[in-house]
């Protein structure tokens, strides 16, 4: 397959970036996104041209490391499936393909199509954690939860932070992200001891550092974990819980 | 205390050498070495507590020296890796009040490899009545690993595993449950009860976030500086102790040094120097080899285990291989083409031109033959020309009968996830045709050498999680990884740091203008230098390409001298190549993941040659390391006890000649037997 490339250069944080156009003569139905941009990475070094640097690690869709734009799209055209999961058998007749970053402004540009997503830390940082000590927690057979709780938080965490939602939301709004987060730890017995202190502190982040939800639900159709728009809506429930309650639980 | 100052502690853990009154045993390879392999065998002493093994573990505890809370902050602990070793250690020291500076080369700490695990984790919990225990754990544990690894740990091991599933659950793990509430279990191979806990098939996933999770809360707190896209390069040792490392930061190119009183790698395996493996792509064994060039032994690096359903290579520019999970054997058959190269699609293939080799050759076990067994006999289809594949180097896994049998609708409930999976990643229905599949390099066993309480050969070095040796001998138990990691993590090293610390005392850090650290820049800024200004052409990942080949071939599923032998003569002229024709694009002060890449590939090129030396060294099988030469009458591995009781840890002098330093092995409560799964 020849297809034809054209992916976002961009020297470093302050340099403006611009379109290159390549193109990848020996593509095979068989690779994925990722391994295309691996062969076109080999022919530019041979072309003497420095090599398009993009993130990748686990390649199996669970670290959420990898993420592309193709042509406006997070991730690429297959629905809520990671960029190293996108296969070109599945883009269809394609001969041509606009590759650029994860685009955000919460998420600014390193290099070429690496990006900054230490905002996503800030987020759980604040609070999407629960308070306890190592070696003091009590026999987890003696907390009961109920196998429909434990099956529903784990929709909620299976996100892998990959910030697609962001990059998909013409607000750039954390909702998503955040909001799993809030659902996945009310649902657990320890993490509802400080529910209403957990949702006012990613609250606060989400308002400092990302924009506001206009409930578009375009981050829904880009996840690569599938997480639910239920959790946008965790996300506005637990913070006026918590604001009204005013109390750490 | 003052560095200068040596408590007879410190004195006690100095790099062990030869005492003069050894017993000495030549191996019978170590003479094919002549001069790389010393033949003497210094003995090292694991520091297990005397006595009963399974009370050794906390009587070493109440042992251990303590630092009180208002004194800990006085203490700067550097751990590298974020994993659920290195999370989990990096927190627990934080809670506890120490220092810790926390390094990743990822942009966040969740993306750490730990989050790739599937099937679950195992912990000794007992609270079914189907006769589980603390010695049945260390039993299945010791015996999965064919007799290689030391039983006192394995006792903590399963000790701790109790409260890891406790404390994993309480900081946001939501582990399975039953409809009465209670954690649910599964098996898992090599095992006769049920003592496996799981989150879906995203185990992993759920532990490494839950331990980067609370891993952010101590930054919050203050307790844990976080510094990502920081690789480390190289290991500080002064004054005949770990005080610090090297970084690269990898978004401005910045070498720096970080002192600390202790130093905890937790930075994973190794099996990525196969090239195609189910490791992570950033998955590399650099901050291992650099400790290990810096005094640290390396222990059993042949010892690696394959995985027998990993997806083949399919098209050259494959950059991995994926794992599928192996209860797929319980109903797909594995077979092969009588005639090798038979050019018709499966369904075409008539049943009497079939050969379900395993059911065959096993027919006890059939398809779900021991992990090294299937390995082993796929590669010998392969190997003899009857491989399938449009590269011919995979077998068939097939569901024809069990579809006709239990129809399309059990199997997809039973693997329905799997098969998507499958489908997703090779374009072909499995409901249709059959899956193929090959051995995948998978886990490492082997690691840095550490004794009872995780200290390397190097004092104040400590190890955790899959960048060590500990646990799983020759062989290691599917779920068994995690608890390691987490044990090692969050349960282990917040106790045996601790004592080192109050041991050391909280002297001043290392100075960054020390002639130690001051040489460590320096040598990690000429190498970078060196490959920036390389004149050749190759990119480094197309000679990592070509060790992966080498490795597969002469030191895989099975190995012999004479493969090992050539394999050995070939990587040092692969590494000479790589030294004089590598090409490193762009610059240092940026992301360079061609930099990157080049510094790892350079120190897999040295590490595959001790993998290959102590495989040549090793005349025996055990486990996942066999040696075409040594196996009883029925084909299977011939372990001998009497010479090889022992782990090997080796050292490698700064001109590069190994060698061989041996801890022995004993076994008070499983007793040395035959590995017999037929």
């Amino acid at each position: 397959m020849r297809i034809e490339l054209e992916v976002w250069r961009q020297d470093g944080p302050q340099d403006r970036g611009r379109f290159e156009q390549y193109v990848v003569v020996d593509a095979t139905p068989e690779m994925s996104l990722l391994e295309l941009l691996d062969r076109l990475n080999d022919q530019l070094v041979e072309q003497g041209i420095e090599p398009v640097q993009f993130e990748s690690d686990c390649r199996e869709g669970v670290c959420g490391a990898c993420g592309v734009t193709v042509d406006d799209r997070p991730h690429g055209p297959v629905p809520k499936t990671p960029s190293c999961r996108q296969h070109l058998r599945a883009f269809g007749d394609v001969s041509r393909l606009r590759i650029e970053p994860l685009r955000s402004a919460a998420f600014p540009v390193i290099r070429d199509l690496v990006v900054d997503r230490t905002a996503l830390d800030r987020v759980i940082w604040a609070g999407g954690f629960v308070d306890v000590e190592t070696g003091t927690a009590p026999d987890a057979d003696d907390v009961l939860i109920t196998h429909d709780d434990a099956e529903q938080a784990l929709d909620f965490a299976a996100c892998i932070g990959c910030g697609a939602c962001v990059a998909a939301c013409p607000n750039g709004a954390a909702h998503l992200f955040a909001g799993a987060k809030l659902a996945h730890l009310a649902l657990l017995p320890h993490g509802r001891l400080e529910r209403g202190r957990r949702a006012r502190a990613l609250g606060q982040v989400l308002d400092d550092e990302f924009g506001p939800c206009s409930s578009y639900g375009e981050c829904v159709e880009v996840c690569p974990a599938g997480i639910p728009l239920a959790a946008v809506a965790a996300m506005h429930r637990e913070r006026l819980r918590g604001l009204f309650r005013g109390k750490a639980d | 205390m003052t560095t200068g100052e040596r408590p007879g502690f410190l004195a006690r853990r100095r790099r062990p050498t030869a005492p003069a009154s050894e017993p000495v045993r030549a191996s019978q390879s170590a003479t094919a070495f002549g001069a790389e392999v010393d033949s003497m065998a210094p003995q090292l002493d694991a520091h297990v507590p005397a006595g009963d093994p399974l009370t050794a573990w906390a009587r070493r505890c109440a042992e251990y020296r303590l630092v009180s809370p208002a004194n800990r902050r006085k203490f700067t602990v550097i751990v590298v890796g974020t994993g659920l070793a290195g999370g989990g250690a990096a927190a627990a020291l934080g809670e506890l009040g120490f220092q810790v500076d926390s390094f990743t080369f990822h942009d966040a700490p969740r993306r750490a490899h730990s989050v790739a695990a599937q099937g679950g984790i195992n912990a000794a919990r007992a609270r079914k009545v189907d006769g589980d225990s603390i010695v049945r754990f260390v039993t299945d544990t010791i015996k999965g690993g064919d007799f290689r690894g030391r039983e006192a740990d394995v006792v903590r091991l399963a000790t701790e595993s109790a409260r890891v599933i406790d404390h994993l659950q309480a900081i946001g793990a939501p582990f399975a449950r039953e409809y009465g509430g209670q954690l649910a279990t599964r098996s898992f191979g090599g095992v006769q009860v049920s003592r496996t806990y799981y989150t879906r098939g995203q185990t992993g996933q759920q532990l490494e976030v839950a331990t980067a999770q609370a891993l952010l809360r101590q930054v919050q707190r203050g307790t844990v500086r976080l510094h990502t896209r920081s690789e480390m390069l190289d290991l500080v040792v002064a004054d005949g102790r770990a005080q610090g490392i090297v970084t690269r930061n990898l978004v401005t190119g910045e070498v720096e040094f970080h002192a600390g009183h202790a130093v905890v790698l937790a930075t994973g395996g190794y099996g990525s120097v196969y090239f195609h493996s189910t490791l992570a792509m950033n998955s590399n064994a650099t901050a291992t080899w650099r400790a290990h060039r810096r005094g640290a032994l390396f222990a059993s690096p042949s010892f690696v285990q394959f995985h027998p359903t990993a997806l083949p290579v399919s098209s050259h520019w494959q950059s991995k291989t994926t794992l599928m999970s192996e209860s797929l054997r319980n109903d797909g058959r594995i077979w092969v083409p009588k005639q090798g190269g038979d050019p018709r699609p499966a369904n075409q293939i008539p049943e009497d031109e079939r050969d379900y080799y395993l059911e065959r050759r096993y027919p006890a076990y059939g398809n779900l033959t021991p992990r090294d067994v299937a390995s082993r006999a796929a590669r010998d289809e392969i190997e003899s020309g009857r491989g399938v594949g449009p590269l011919r180097n995979s077998v068939y896994l097939d569901f024809r009968d069990a579809i006709a049998r239990l129809g399309k609708a059990v199997i997809a409930e039973r693997y329905g996830n799997l098969f998507d999976m499958y489908h997703d990643a090779t374009g072909e229905d499995p409901y249709v045709e059959p899956m193929r599949i090959a051995p995948g390099a998978h886990f490492t066993m082997g690691g840095l050498w550490s004794d009872f309480d995780m200290m390397t050969s190097v004092p104040g070095l400590f190890v955790a999680g899959e960048a060590g040796n500990g646990y799983h001998g020759a062989n290691r138990l599917g779920a068994n990884s995690l608890l390691s990691a987490c044990v090692d993590g969050w349960f282990t090293l917040p106790h045996s740091v601790p004592n080192w610390l109050a041991r050391l005392g909280s002297g001043p850090l290392l100075a960054p203008d020390a002639p130690e650290p001051q040489a460590s820049i320096t040598a990690v800024n000429e190498r970078v230098g060196w490959f920036l200004a390389s004149a050749g052409s190759v990119r480094p990942v197309a000679f990592h390409r070509r060790l992966g080949a080498l490795l597969y071939a002469g030191c895989g599923v099975s190995r012999s001298a004479a493969t090992l032998g050539d394999t050995l003569d070939q990587i040092r002229e692969l590494r000479a190549e790589f030294w004089r024709e590598v090409k490193v694009d762009g610059r240092a002060g940026q992301i360079n993941q061609e930099l990157e890449k080049a510094g790892r590939v350079a120190d897999f090129l040295e590490l595959a040659e001790l993998m290959v030396v102590d495989a040549l060294d090793r005349t025996e099988s055990c486990g996942a390391h066999f040696r075409a030469e040594f196996v009883l009458p029925d084909g299977e591995a011939r372990r001998d006890d009497a010479h090889w009781a022992n782990v090997s840890a080796w050292e490698t002098t700064p001109d590069g000649a190994h060698r061989r330093h041996s801890e022995p092995l004993t076994f008070q409560l499983v007793p040395l037997q035959v590995r017999d799964y037929r």
